[in-house]
């Protein structure tokens, strides 16, 4: 037994951080949520039509309303993304992909989650090898969840029925969100799939990618945001100071930090070896950990960070938003609990 | 990232099994838990029985994976656990072993092997509990040996110790951390009083130990003179490294014992309920692989266990009250009733946030020492 990260896999880690320090670094952040729309300033309409700026790639699709409708992704990057392994990484060598596993790919979505990169990742992910260009980078894949999609309007290709969605003012700025009607639990045809598998309930009961999956790299993605926000925390607590010292001297707010760490250091091994195990009990698990150390990361940092945590230039609340959109994902917190209770 | 274990981890693993299966049959009855002197000489025998079939020194010599092989089974078999062995094993024992002198090693560490004398740990006082450093037991040199006067308090075991691990302040006029000394004192000489302290769960786990001039040869110090507190900084590390190891997997039996017990008298279709149970069943194994990557980390750097400890401790040890706190609300009115083992457990467990490095503290290293935020004022 060795659990620690091979030499192969710290690379992996480490290039990607870099890949995305270079393709989507703060100021690319900063810049995508600006684009996106609004900033969030005031809560009328008037910031509704801002939305679409950016390379104009978005299909438009004449649904766009309100602040979070039909906003562009950026293809190019996801070209990137495609070029580096990103959706392909699982794929057998011999089918053009990297021949990875889901250890692998729980690294590279902790990096993801770490740096906000926004889009329909785990879709696409999981499409890749199904949905024709998906595993390249060319074509943008979303799926159906429950009551929810993202990025329905810059994407190609969606999986899951999705008639009738209207969108929503997505509270997260980089995740458009459109909202089905009824329960979510329509059976009808997805549109422009072209593989023949829009059928479903957009849970994985079609057994092609299981939920189960897009829960753990859902749980890689909160693992990075706790640990990102726990070093902004950190890296504030040491510079900002009151009362004569910095304010990372008093212990209250030394054991915030402390907490945080703890939170996301216990997140990290509960992941990595649900992403070893496959088991979806041991995922269910993790991703109860995983929301809870995004979640809870996110609003100590904001405590951390007083004033500046409540304003739309700090970094935090992108952090903790986009923890609120990723843990309305597939599973919910109530039914991961039943399901690692039905094992005990 | 690696779980599976190698041939030789899971050849180890099959021989203990089948030793355990064939030796628990065979063990006395367990002792009353207020009788000590009865479950002094139930913790050595097991540890005779240890030493004679090769395990004895696996808190020791072992490797970090062999060493969480060896908690995992010999809890799940239901063996004893180490009890009155603990700070001979667990603290004294290590602490000779990395810093005591060859004649040290040779006269301490194999009684404490075949479960022939016991250890405890003096440490803390009335005025130094969490700021240790601040002890202020007397040891003042006189020819071969230091005479030792001051008090000593929360000595768990000190009832049935043969030897103490004691902390003393050689130098009074030095800084704090610079002049204490480590010293192993025979429990039995003239000037040590034993007073057991009784805890809140009604049994005496612990003492006040009284020093009254008391001769310690000069020999029996471990590491120089006024080096005391480094000396004592291995042995914390062991204590807060690996020491959980088989709680944790404890922790899950009982989780599933408690999930029968909801299952059965009807609290189960409690679905807040139920979730809590799912909840802690996602924490305690969580904390198991983070078990695992620590021993991971530990196997890597040469065993000394680090600071990865306190990030453990702080999460388990309020865990394992919460698995209490949950047990009483499957209980209901049963939760009151002393006559259920649950209920003695959950009282000492209220010790667990406490021993070894309080919570607070546990957090001033992790941010300390892991985040490098500054040290209080
Ligand atoms: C069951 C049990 C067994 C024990 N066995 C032994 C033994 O065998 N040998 C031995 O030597 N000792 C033993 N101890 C003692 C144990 O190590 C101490 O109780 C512990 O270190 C705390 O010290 P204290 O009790 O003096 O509490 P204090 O240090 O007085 O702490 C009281 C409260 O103040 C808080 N506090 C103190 N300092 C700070 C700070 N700097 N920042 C924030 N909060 C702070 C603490 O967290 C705690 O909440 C045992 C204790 C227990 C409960």
């Amino acid at each position: 037994m060795d659990f620690r990260l091979t030499g192969d896999q710290r690379a992996l880690k480490q290039g990607v951080r870099e890949l995305l320090d270079r393709r989507f670094g703060r100021e690319a952040l900063r810049a995508a949520v600006e684009a996106a729309g609004g900033t969030g300033a005031g809560a009328g309409e008037g910031v509704a039509e801002s939305a679409g700026a950016g390379a104009g790639e978005g299909d438009g699709g004449g649904r766009a309303q309100g602040g979070g409708g039909a906003q562009a992704l950026d293809r190019a990057l996801w070209r990137e993304l495609g070029a580096a392994g990103f959706f392909a990484l699982r794929l057998p060598e011999a089918a053009g992909g990297v021949g990875l596993g889901l250890p692998e790919a729980v690294l590279l979505f902790e990096e993801a989650g770490r740096a906000l990169l926004p889009g329909p990742l785990v879709a696409t992910h999981l499409a890749a090898g199904e949905v024709p260009g998906a595993a390249e980078g060319e074509t943008v894949v979303t799926r159906t969840d429950g009551e929810l999609v993202e990025w329905l309007d810059a994407a190609d290709v969606v999986l899951g029925p999705a008639e009738g969605a209207v969108p929503l003012r997505s509270v997260d700025p980089l995740t458009p969100l459109h909202r089905l009607p009824g329960t979510g639990h329509g059976t009808g045809t997805g549109h422009g799939t072209g593989t023949g598998h829009g059928t479903g309930t957009g849970t994985g009961a079609d057994g092609r990618a299981p939920s189960h999956e897009a829960s753990l790299l859902t749980a890689a993605e909160q693992l990075g945001s706790a640990a990102r926000t726990t070093e902004l925390a950190v890296a504030y607590a040491r510079t900002r100071e009151q009362f004569g010292q910095p304010i990372g001297a008093f212990q209250a707010v030394k054991h915030l930090c402390a907490r945080m760490l703890v939170r996301t250091e216990l997140a990290r091994a509960a992941v990595y070896a649900a992403a070893v195990t496959a088991d979806p009990v041991e995922v269910a698990g993790a991703r109860l950990l995983a929301d809870e150390a995004a979640l809870d990361g996110a609003r100590d940092c904001l405590q951390v960070y007083g004033g500046m945590g409540f304003t739309w230039e700090a970094d935090v609340h992108l952090h903790l938003k986009r923890a609120w959109v990723r843990a309305e994902r597939g599973l919910s917190g109530a039914a991961a609990e039943e399901l690692v209770a039905a094992r005990l | 990232m690696d779980l599976a274990y190698t041939e030789e981890e899971e050849d180890f693993r099959a021989r203990l099994r089948a030793w355990l299966a064939a030796e628990l049959p065979t063990l006395p009855p367990r002792p009353d838990p207020l009788d000590w002197p009865g479950r002094r000489a139930y913790d050595c025998g097991w540890q005779r029985r240890l030493h004679d079939a090769g395990y004895g020194h696996v808190h020791w010599d072992a490797s970090p994976t062999q060493r969480l092989i060896f908690l995992e089974e010999t809890e799940r078999a239901g063996a004893p656990y180490v009890g009155a062995n603990f700070v001979g094993l667990l603290h004294a024992g290590p602490t000779i072993a990395a810093e005591g002198t060859a004649e040290q090693r040779e006269r301490w560490l194999g009684p404490v092997l075949r479960g022939d004398e016991v250890w405890c740990q003096g440490f803390s006082e009335p005025g130094a509990g969490s700021d240790l450093a601040s002890l202020r037991t007397r040891a003042v040199r006189d020819g071969d040996a230091y005479v030792v006067t001051g008090q000593k308090i929360w000595t768990s075991h000190a009832e049935v110790a043969d030897w103490c691990e004691l902390l003393v302040r050689t130098d009074p006029g030095a800084p704090k951390h610079r002049g204490i000394t480590w010293l192993a004192m025979p429990m039995s000489g003239p000037g040590v009083t034993v007073r057991p302290l009784r805890t809140l769960a009604g049994s005496t786990e612990f003492a006040e130990v009284f020093l009254d001039e008391v001769r310690v040869p000069v020999g029996n110090r471990v590491g120089d003179e006024n080096d005391g507190w480094r000396v004592t900084m291995v042995t914390l590390s062991f204590e807060r490294g690996t020491a959980f190891v088989g709680e944790v997997v404890a922790c899950r039996r009982l989780l599933g014992e408690l999930a029968r017990t909801a299952r059965k008298n009807g609290r189960w279709d409690d679905p807040v309920l139920r979730r809590r149970l799912g909840r802690l069943g996602a924490e305690f194994q969580a904390l198991w692989r983070l078990t695992q990557w620590n021993v991971s980390e530990a196997q890597a750097t040469g065993g000394v266990p680090g600071v990865g400890g306190s990030v453990f401790k702080l999460r388990y040890s309020h865990a394992r009250q919460e698995l209490y706190d949950t047990a009483a609300a499957v209980l209901g009115p049963d939760a009151l009733d002393l006559g259920r083992e649950w209920n003695r457990d959950r009282l000492s467990s209220l010790s667990y946030t406490i021993a070894a490095g309080t919570s607070q503290i546990q957090r001033n290293i992790v941010a300390e020492r892991i985040l490098g935020l500054p040290k209080g004022r």
